[in-house]
């Protein structure tokens, strides 16, 4: 089942990295925030992975190379603006893919329907966060311009499409633009040009194909589980 | 020391010349007797109110320093349930966090105003987060001794006298009692695992257990607010009345988890009727106190870290809020950006619903 695969990633590997902002956030209402986002992309990864086999095996016992994520999930914090960039692509993307499968007939409809309503609430939050960043002070302008340039070139592998997963890609490539672009102009700010291959190419994480601090990130959460082979928790 | 300048207040308070005074003092006193709520709008003393925030700012900081060590432990969960019940976890310590202050800002002071004593060392945080968390038990030996001593102090703090205080501390309670029942269950797991699991159980234990107890404060006898605060009904029972009755709790459950505590003097009393127990070493509650714990250094840096890195990220959104004054559209919404001090001018601090 490898779109179980590539979107219980994606969750998993995005919810990590929020998981990192804790205790680090600029006011106490993001920590909670964040957290919230995070605990909701665990639950979708849970439910996704559980579909494949076990979800810790599958989590802490798959090599770098296995894992069918996008590279735009395992980018780095970077700073808010960098973090609220990477929320605002994402959850966009989540958002109306979700809603398609939750309209279709396919194997993910029924979860695709629970997890849209927290991704909507995901989309809301980034894009807020957009708005006042962008339409902010000078310096949140520039941050937030930043970061939605450095990651605009992981941006065309989300529309890649997923084996099993029968929708309209080129669609969801149009809704997706069509959104950002209100935002990102109704934040005053610029939406990106240039390549968007990512990485490699396009499509080079649902391959396997990762970049350098994505193999740091799950050693980090791979560790204690692998230094007890066969325990449980 | 502090106690008896604290009483001096209040007394000269009461004998003061104005007979308004003496009545407001009265009615305070009666409330009080009565075990009735003090609220926010309700005259007190200057020294009740001093004291309330400083202990209630004191909870409201331990609550978000102690989202640190178990932070530490999130992305290196051994499992993908343990790290979603983690998570949780320090989320909810922030909502608390946010409780208190807002319980905290109720007496006239502001989030802001703490935070920033926080960070210049002029208020503190509890004495056990300045303890690192070396392994993943140490997650466990948290949720089941830290919030089992935390739940011990705070369950007759929902009686407490400030109103806004005790209904806070409703809602923390039921919310740590789950912690702490997590906790125990982790390090039951880890106790009946293999061997390494088991002892790192104990080792977590091991390391725990004293500055677990120091959690309940200085002995009596050594308490500076403890007799003020327990005459205002803040407090309602000693520090070393709710020591003992943590300790009697815990003992079954360490057999229970088949653990042992690392006090060799813990035995049953059978003429008391409670459990004896060796020694706490003062000396170094008092080190901890004074900054120089193991992580007091680490603790407070990162924590302003976060403050002023974040303080761009606070400017912006107070910026985007005067350029658009919002519109009341999302009336329950929870995600909003804190107020920041320019929006929330000529705006009154939010009162109680009564």
């Amino acid at each position: 089942m490898t779109a179980a695969l590539a979107l219980g990633d994606d969750a998993l590997v995005l919810s990590h990295r929020l998981g990192e902002w804790a205790g680090h956030a600029p006011v106490l209402e993001e920590e909670v925030a964040l957290a919230n986002i995070a605990l909701d992309l665990l639950g979708q990864a849970r439910v996704l992975l559980s579909l494949v086999g076990d979800e810790d095996e599958l989590a802490y016992l798959r090599e770098e190379r296995a894992f069918r994520n996008l590279q735009l999930v395992e980018q780095p914090n970077g700073d808010f603006a960098h973090t609220i960039a990477r929320q605002l692509y994402f959850s966009v993307y989540q958002h109306v893919l979700y809603g398609e499968l939750a309209a279709g007939r396919g194997p993910f409809a029924d979860l695709a329907a629970k997890a849209v309503k927290e991704v909507a609430y995901h989309r809301d939050h980034a894009e807020h966060w957009a708005l006042r960043l962008g339409d902010g002070t000078a310096e949140s302008h520039e941050r937030l311009q930043a970061g939605l340039d450095a990651l605009w070139r992981f941006t065309g592998e989300m529309f890649q499409p997923i084996e099993g997963v029968d929708i309209d890609w080129q669609a969801l490539r149009t809704s997706w633009l069509g959104a950002i672009t209100d935002v990102v102009e109704r934040a005053t700010l610029t939406v990106p040009t240039g390549p968007r291959s990512g990485a490699w190419a396009a499509g080079a994480g649902r391959q396997g194909l990762h970049t350098e601090p994505f193999g740091r990130m799950i050693a980090e959460m791979q560790h204690l589980h692998r230094s007890h082979p066969g325990a449980s928790w | 020391m502090a106690a008896v300048t604290a009483d001096q207040k209040t007394q000269r308070t009461a004998g003061a010349v104005d007979p308004a005074d003496a009545a407001r003092t009265a009615a305070f006193d009666a409330t009080v007797a009565a075990d009735d709520r003090i609220e926010p709008r309700d005259w007190m003393p200057e020294a009740y109110r001093a004291s309330l925030v400083r202990q209630m700012a004191q909870h409201a900081h331990s609550e978000i320093i102690g989202m640190q060590p178990e932070a530490n432990w999130i992305t290196r969960a051994p499992s993908l349930r343990r790290k979603a019940i983690l998570m949780a976890k320090v989320q909810d310590e922030a909502g608390h966090g946010l409780y208190l202050y807002s319980a905290a800002e109720t007496l006239g002071t502001s989030r802001e105003e703490l935070l920033d004593k926080l960070h210049a060392g002029r208020q503190r945080y509890s004495s056990i987060f300045n303890y690192p968390t070396l392994t993943w038990a140490d997650v466990g030996a948290i949720g089941w001794l830290v919030d089992g001593a935390a739940i011990t102090n705070q369950v007759p703090l929902c009686r407490c006298s400030y109103g806004p205080y005790a209904r806070a501390m409703v809602r923390i309670c039921k919310e740590e009692s789950f912690h702490q029942r997590q906790g125990y269950e982790l390090l039951l797991a880890l106790s009946r695992g293999t061997r390494d699991q088991h002892e790192m159980a104990q080792d977590a234990v091991n390391r725990w257990w004293w500055p677990s107890l120091m959690m309940f404060g200085p002995p009596d006898d050594a308490s500076a607010h403890s007799a003020q605060s327990m005459a205002w009904k803040i407090k309602r029972h000693s520090n070393d009345e709710l020591r003992q009755r943590f300790v009697d709790i815990c003992v079954p459950q360490a057999e229970a988890l088949g653990l042992a505590l690392p006090d060799p003097d813990i035995r049953w009393n059978e003429e008391r009727g409670q459990h004896d127990f060796g020694a706490i070493d003062w000396t170094e509650f008092q080190e901890v106190l004074k900054g120089n714990g193991p992580c007091n250094e680490q603790r407070l840096t990162q924590r302003r870290t976060a403050h002023e890195e974040g303080a761009w990220v606070r400017d912006a959104a107070a910026a985007y809020a005067a350029k658009h004054p919002a519109p009341p559209t999302h009336p329950g919404q929870s995600a909003q950006p804190a107020p920041s001090p320019q929006t929330a001018q000529g705006t009154q601090p939010e009162e109680e619903t009564a």
